[in-house]
């Protein structure tokens, strides 16, 4: 009787996760293995895709100085707006965190809210923002004699790192906040009765307790970014490509899917060995936070 | 615990203000008079909002989108909920694995997801469906259907499952009567969020879209990519406050930071 059960309670978690399981081989790993196979493809204009197995997509990535500024550029914007949101965001948590309760929940959901709120309609505010050269926040900037020419915003990078970093921002925040949860808030009190001053408590007591916070939102608002779509197109206009936008094109516009194929695929290679990179570097550097 | 100082909370009122701006403006546009981009300096109007019933290709794709974003998550439930009572409850050979490939959609860019889907669909002849919109959606919004039911049910107390069966209750019994009652909240709020995550995606949509299942994010992006007019403002504005409504109502009844942390503990 018990080994009938025993077989049963084995059987039961394949049983449960086969639907899914079958689902995800069945439309995603074939789907991605097949975009994998397609960047080998050939492609002309007048021929279309070819189903041979040639270099020659990765080969023209390889060569021309285009694809390497491409992606210099995406990876560019991608550190920037990284940067931008750990500078402002951990701060910002921690300013958070210190609220009372009522205020800390309403700031919250002020801040985290947008992380839901259509990306299109975020960066369209931008745009509207930005809007050439008298757009608000020029003038603002002016009245203020903070800047005597405006700056473009519309279709550079600073621009779209602007955007960007204000999409991805929650996110950071949101890390951040987890950190500080585990922080034992006694822990500033017995600095600061050691005679330690506030910037030295933050420096040496919070500073090195939320950094895990601070690193694993960076890698997340770092792969979001390198392969955000709706923000650089928009931003960033027909010119400034990046490479989601470069993808879309080549899928859309030009159709030469195997090109575009190997564009997507090495985004999705150098993210992957990215991101696990430096988590691995980060759980080794902090592995007593993890534990 | 120490308080803010001031200079905290001037940092913090400009944070907040730049957070919310480019959401403000967007709505504050929506209700201006003229028939360009402005502020509303001379009175409030809604005839950008009368205009959208004009642009039969919006409320289409809205209705698209609404569709598309109730049927992918409740499809994505029945898969996401079976997997998240195993993973939760037997420790089985492969199971940090399989968590692993379920949650795997949230690290793959979503261009990727685009163009995989596009070609997969495409060699399938189901280019453009609906279908595939559905599958495609299915996949996307799957770890958040499967993170919010395996939070609930790794907090769930399993002696009253054991009381059930000691009392005679079996299998579909068990799962229909006191399983899913009490892992209710957890799937409420997995669909709900996988809802808002599958109404508002445009990367992976924008490669499968055909003309007939254009979603709305879809519409708004090719419309804004030919010109930016008050139109484009309106219709955001009531993305916005769909949103809104959903968001409100996730935070009520769940905890905005519990569905975005996706901690594991229930019961508030």
């Amino acid at each position: 009787m018990s080994t009938a059960a025993d077989e049963r309670n084995a059987r039961a978690p394949w049983v449960l996760t086969a639907p899914a399981l079958m689902l995800f081989i069945g439309v995603l790993l074939i789907p991605l293995a097949m975009t994998v196979m397609l960047s080998f493809h050939d492609w002309g204009q007048y021929k279309g895709i070819e189903p041979v197995f040639i270099l020659k997509n990765w080969r023209e990535i390889a060569t021309d100085p285009y694809y390497a500024e491409m992606f210099w550029r995406t990876f560019r914007i991608a550190i920037l707006t990284t940067l931008l949101t750990a500078v402002l965001g951990a701060p910002e948590a921690y300013i958070l965190n210190r609220m009372d309760g009522r205020w800390k929940s309403f700031f919250l959901l002020v801040i985290l809210g947008p992380l839901l709120i259509s990306v299109v309609a975020r960066t369209l505010g931008w745009a509207l923002l930005f809007g050439g050269n008298n757009g608000l926040v020029n003038k603002l900037l002016m009245s203020a004699g903070l800047i005597r020419f405006p700056i473009p915003f519309m279709f550079t990078e600073t621009g779209m790192v602007i955007a960007l970093a204000h999409v991805m921002m929650p996110f950071m925040v949101l890390s951040v906040w987890a950190a500080l949860q585990r922080l034992d808030p006694q822990i500033e009190n017995a600095a600061m009765s050691l005679g330690a001053g506030p910037i030295t408590t933050i420096r040496r007591i919070i500073m090195p307790q939320i950094m895990p916070g601070v690193l694993s939102g960076a890698i997340i608002v770092f792969s979001l970014s390198a392969s955000a779509f709706a923000t650089p197109a928009i931003i960033g206009g027909r010119r400034l490509k990046v490479a989601a936008t470069l993808a879309y094109d080549e899928f859309l516009n030009t159709l030469d899917w195997p090109l575009g194929a190997a564009v997507a695929t090495l985004l999705l290679v150098a993210l992957v060995l990215i991101v696990v990179g430096s988590n691995a570097l980060i759980e080794r550097r902090y592995a007593e936070v993890f534990r | 615990m120490r308080r803010n100082g001031p200079l905290a909370l001037i940092f913090h009122t400009i944070f907040v203000i730049v957070m919310v701006a480019p959401i403000l403006v967007v709505c504050l546009v929506a209700f201006t008079p003229e028939g360009f981009l402005s502020l509303p300096t001379n009175g409030f109007s809604l005839r950008w909002f009368r205009a959208i019933a004009n642009y039969p290709e919006f409320i289409h794709a809205f209705w698209v989108s609404l569709g598309l974003g109730a049927l992918s998550s409740f499809v994505a439930l029945l898969f996401a909920v079976p997997a998240a009572l195993a993973i939760a409850r037997y420790r089985f050979r492969g199971r940090d694995a399989l968590a692993a490939l379920f949650l795997s959609p949230l690290m793959i860019p979503h261009v990727v997801l685009g163009i995989a889907f596009l070609r997969f669909f495409t060699s399938a002849g189901m280019g453009g469906s609906f279908a595939a919109l559905i599958i495609a959606h299915v996949i996307i919004v799957f770890p958040f259907a499967l993170r919010l039911t395996l939070a609930a049910a790794t907090g769930m107390d399993l002696s009253v499952e054991m009381a059930a069966v000691s009392l005679g209750a079996g299998g579909w019994t068990l799962f229909r009567r006191v399983t899913l009652p009490l892992i209710l909240p957890g799937v409420i709020s997995g669909w709900a969020l996988a809802f808002i995550q599958s109404f508002d995606d445009l990367t992976m949509t924008v490669f499968l879209a055909a003309p007939g299942t254009e979603t709305l994010p879809v519409r708004m992006f090719l419309y804004i990519q030919d010109n930016i007019d008050p139109l484009v403002t309106s219709v955001s504005a009531c993305v916005i406050a769909v949103t809104m409504t959903a968001l409100i109502l996730l935070d009520r009844f769940y905890g905005l930071d519990r569905v975005l942390a996706g901690k594991g503990d229930t019961g508030r």
